[in-house]
């Protein structure tokens, strides 16, 4: 197991620093500059602007720059929220993308399993059917477009929900948006644990487990739903990677002052330290909950370890 | 979804791939002789056409397909404006109109959908938003197909040191923020022209979305490399790149359909994502998410702005996960993940 852990760990950081260089790299190869705008600057300025940032260094000593506040994280200041430090910009809006995202995944895991089970557990079912078609249609409608209806719908017509704005963790302004982020993992998770159970439904163990007399609550919960359940653990990490580019769509849509609307923002103003500081906070995080899913699942499945 | 139809085990055994070196060897002139080559086909057609929902995806498919192509040309025939058209006389009557309403309020056939914030025709600009959607889903499925085909095979067959390292790329790539970078790119090099834009996104998506199809293929050719045709080719000196590509990828095809059917409504979620965003398609180029884009400002006011593009989006994804859905069970019914 421990050697299970040490190599999964060689591998995660120098994932973590292509990332972080893919990103660097294309933003030096891209043409122009963040200051480049409109106008032509006078030669004097622009002598003195890539003095101010570095510019003018060979290209390794940048990167050594930038590789090396990583390192220590500290991810230097932003461009066009002046004197603001992309740490402080990522401190500030972690807590919105986090609540939103966290919540979003409970609610999609909580609603998921439940309804996978059910439709496995009565395959060929009224309740099969209509699960099984709701989830196609959650993986099917877009959230960019399920967003505004649910705001046309609850705001805007019933007038139960505020449509937008951020106004701290535990508010009804957070309905909306974990509800839109979260369609697509309740729809993925329940299709995912449907297959898995029905598959180990079938299993010798279950048939032995239903044979020596275990009512039919404890074979499910005891020992179909910790087979079954696996392929939803191992669609966590891809969920996480998932979750974060959905949180921008609806942090937009919900105008919340989230880290994928400042990226967003930041990528349209070219605002490079911000770009990279919250590329390299997102490569961060989701390998290091990668990792710990990894870690989960091989302690949850001893085959995965002796691979 | 589909499993009423349980699958006829007898079905399988024409799956069997000793006819695959016949096939793969014979002169093209010749090929027409190996009738029971096209039995797996016809078996999967007739599996297709019992699953309900399949079928009724396929035809959605195809509607919203000849649709989009031919749609914008048949509006220009009938009412004579194409979908870029912006009334140069009352141009505040026509705008935003409701559906089936003409500039006085009249009910009118003329925009079934009604019209776009400039006046613009909104079922036009739909049906020409799908020939964008539509094409930027299958060339980018294309692209991936091209690479993830050919790297999975070359994994699987290769094996030893060199399947393992393809895939632990494999693996690092999987775990990357992969729209997160693509945004990153598509900012950077905002091309000036819409046409640069969108090979721009076809790049970008195709070059990330091929890593499960890599995966499908090298299963599928793991499970193929040790039986015996193979091994009757190499033993009559076939040369590997033959092998994989006229040996083994062909034997491939089903699973590879099936996928690549699968992942045109993702890529086709994704290009919206990014259009929706700013980052995909540039005006005067439409597609379904920048159509989406566009109506969300007057979300409040002109709701059909946002939902005919959005619904008729959703209904095109829908029909396609139906249709990938279908496939799957009607050619592989033994491929049962999700």
């Amino acid at each position: 197991m421990l050697r299970f852990i040490v190599r999964r760990i060689l591998i995660t950081i120098p994932t973590i620093l292509v990332v972080i260089s893919i990103t660097w790299v294309l933003i030096k190869l891209a043409p122009g500059n963040f200051y480049s705008g409109e106008k032509q600057l006078p030669p004097a300025i622009e002598k003195s602007i890539r003095e101010k940032y570095g510019l003018d260094k060979p290209w390794y000593e940048q990167y050594g720059k930038t590789m090396w506040g990583i390192v220590r994280l500290d991810f230097g200041t932003s461009l066009r929220y002046q004197g603001q430090s992309v740490n402080t910009i990522i401190r500030r809006s972690l807590p919105v993308s986090a609540a939103i995202g966290i919540l979003a995944y409970i609610l999609a895991l909580i609603v998921g399993v439940i309804a996978g089970s059910i439709a496995a557990l009565k395959q060929n079912s009224r309740y099969d059917y209509i699960s099984m078609a709701l989830a196609m249609l959650g993986i099917s409608i877009p959230n960019f477009v399920l967003g505004p209806i649910l705001v046309l719908i609850f705001s805007l017509t019933l007038y139960w929900l505020p449509p937008s704005r951020w106004e701290g963790f535990p508010s009804r302004n957070l309905v909306l948006p974990v509800l839109t982020l979260s369609a697509i993992y309740m729809a993925y998770i329940a299709r995912l644990t449907r297959a898995g159970m029905l598959e180990v439904l079938r299993s010798d163990y279950i048939r032995t487990a239903r044979a020596k007399g275990l009512s039919e609550r404890d074979v499910v919960i005891r020992h179909a739903l910790r087979g079954g359940l696996m392929p939803v653990v191992s669609y966590t990490g891809p969920a996480l990677a998932f979750l974060l580019t959905g949180t921008v769509v609806v942090e937009r849509i919900f105008a919340l002052p989230g880290l994928g609307n400042y990226f967003i923002q930041a990528s349209l103003n070219r605002d490079e330290p911000l770009i990279i500081g919250i590329v390299a906070f997102i490569a961060i995080t989701l390998l290091l909950m990668n990792l710990l899913v990894d870690i989960a699942y091989a302690y949850l499945d001893p085959r995965v370890r002796y691979q | 979804m589909s499993t009423e139809n349980k699958p006829d085990q007898e079905d399988l055994v024409h799956i069997g791939p000793e006819m695959a070196v016949a096939e793969a060897d014979v002169h093209p002139d010749e090929a027409g002789t190996f009738v029971h080559g096209t039995s797996l086909w016809r078996d999967a057609w007739r599996r297709l056409l019992k699953n309900k929902l399949a079928v009724l995806g396929l035809v959605v498919v195809v509607v919203v397909t000849l649709g989009s192509i031919i749609g914008p040309t048949v509006i220009k025939g009938v009412f004579g404006f194409t979908p870029d058209y912006i009334p140069t006389h009352n141009i505040n009557a026509t705008r935003s109109l409701p559906p089936f309403t003409g500039p006085g309020g009249e009910f009118t056939w003329t925009h079934p959908m009604g019209t776009d914030n400039a006046g613009r025709d909104q079922f036009a600009r739909v049906l020409q938003g799908g020939q964008i959607s539509l094409f930027v889903g299958i060339l980018s499925t294309l692209v991936s197909l091209l690479i993830g085909v050919t790297y999975g095979a070359v994994s699987g067959y290769l094996g030893g040191r060199v399947d393992n390292v393809m895939m632990r790329i494999v693996d690092v790539l999987y775990s990357l923020p992969y729209v997160i970078v693509v945004i990153v790119l598509l900012s950077m090099f905002r091309s000036q022209t819409p046409r640069g834009q969108l090979i721009l996104l076809f790049i970008a998506l195709g070059s990330v979305s091929w890593l499960t199809m890599a995966r499908i293929v090298r299963g599928q050719v793991l499970s193929l490399k040790n039986q015996e045709f193979v091994l009757a080719a190499r033993a009559t000196g076939v040369s590997t790149t033959r092998i994989i590509f006229r040996h083994l990828i062909p034997n491939t095809l089903g699973p590879v359909i099936v996928y690549a059917t699968l992942t045109i409504p993702q890529i086709m979620l994704t290009e919206a994502f990014l259009s929706f965003l700013g980052f995909g398609v540039q005006a005067p180029l439409a597609s379904w998410g920048s159509l989406a884009s566009d109506g969300i400002q007057n979300i409040a006011i002109f709701p059909w702005q946002l939902i005919f593009p959005g619904m008729t989006m959703a209904l095109t994804l829908f029909s396609l996960n139906f249709l990938g859905d279908g496939l799957r069970d009607a050619l592989d019914p033994q491929m049962r993940t999700v």
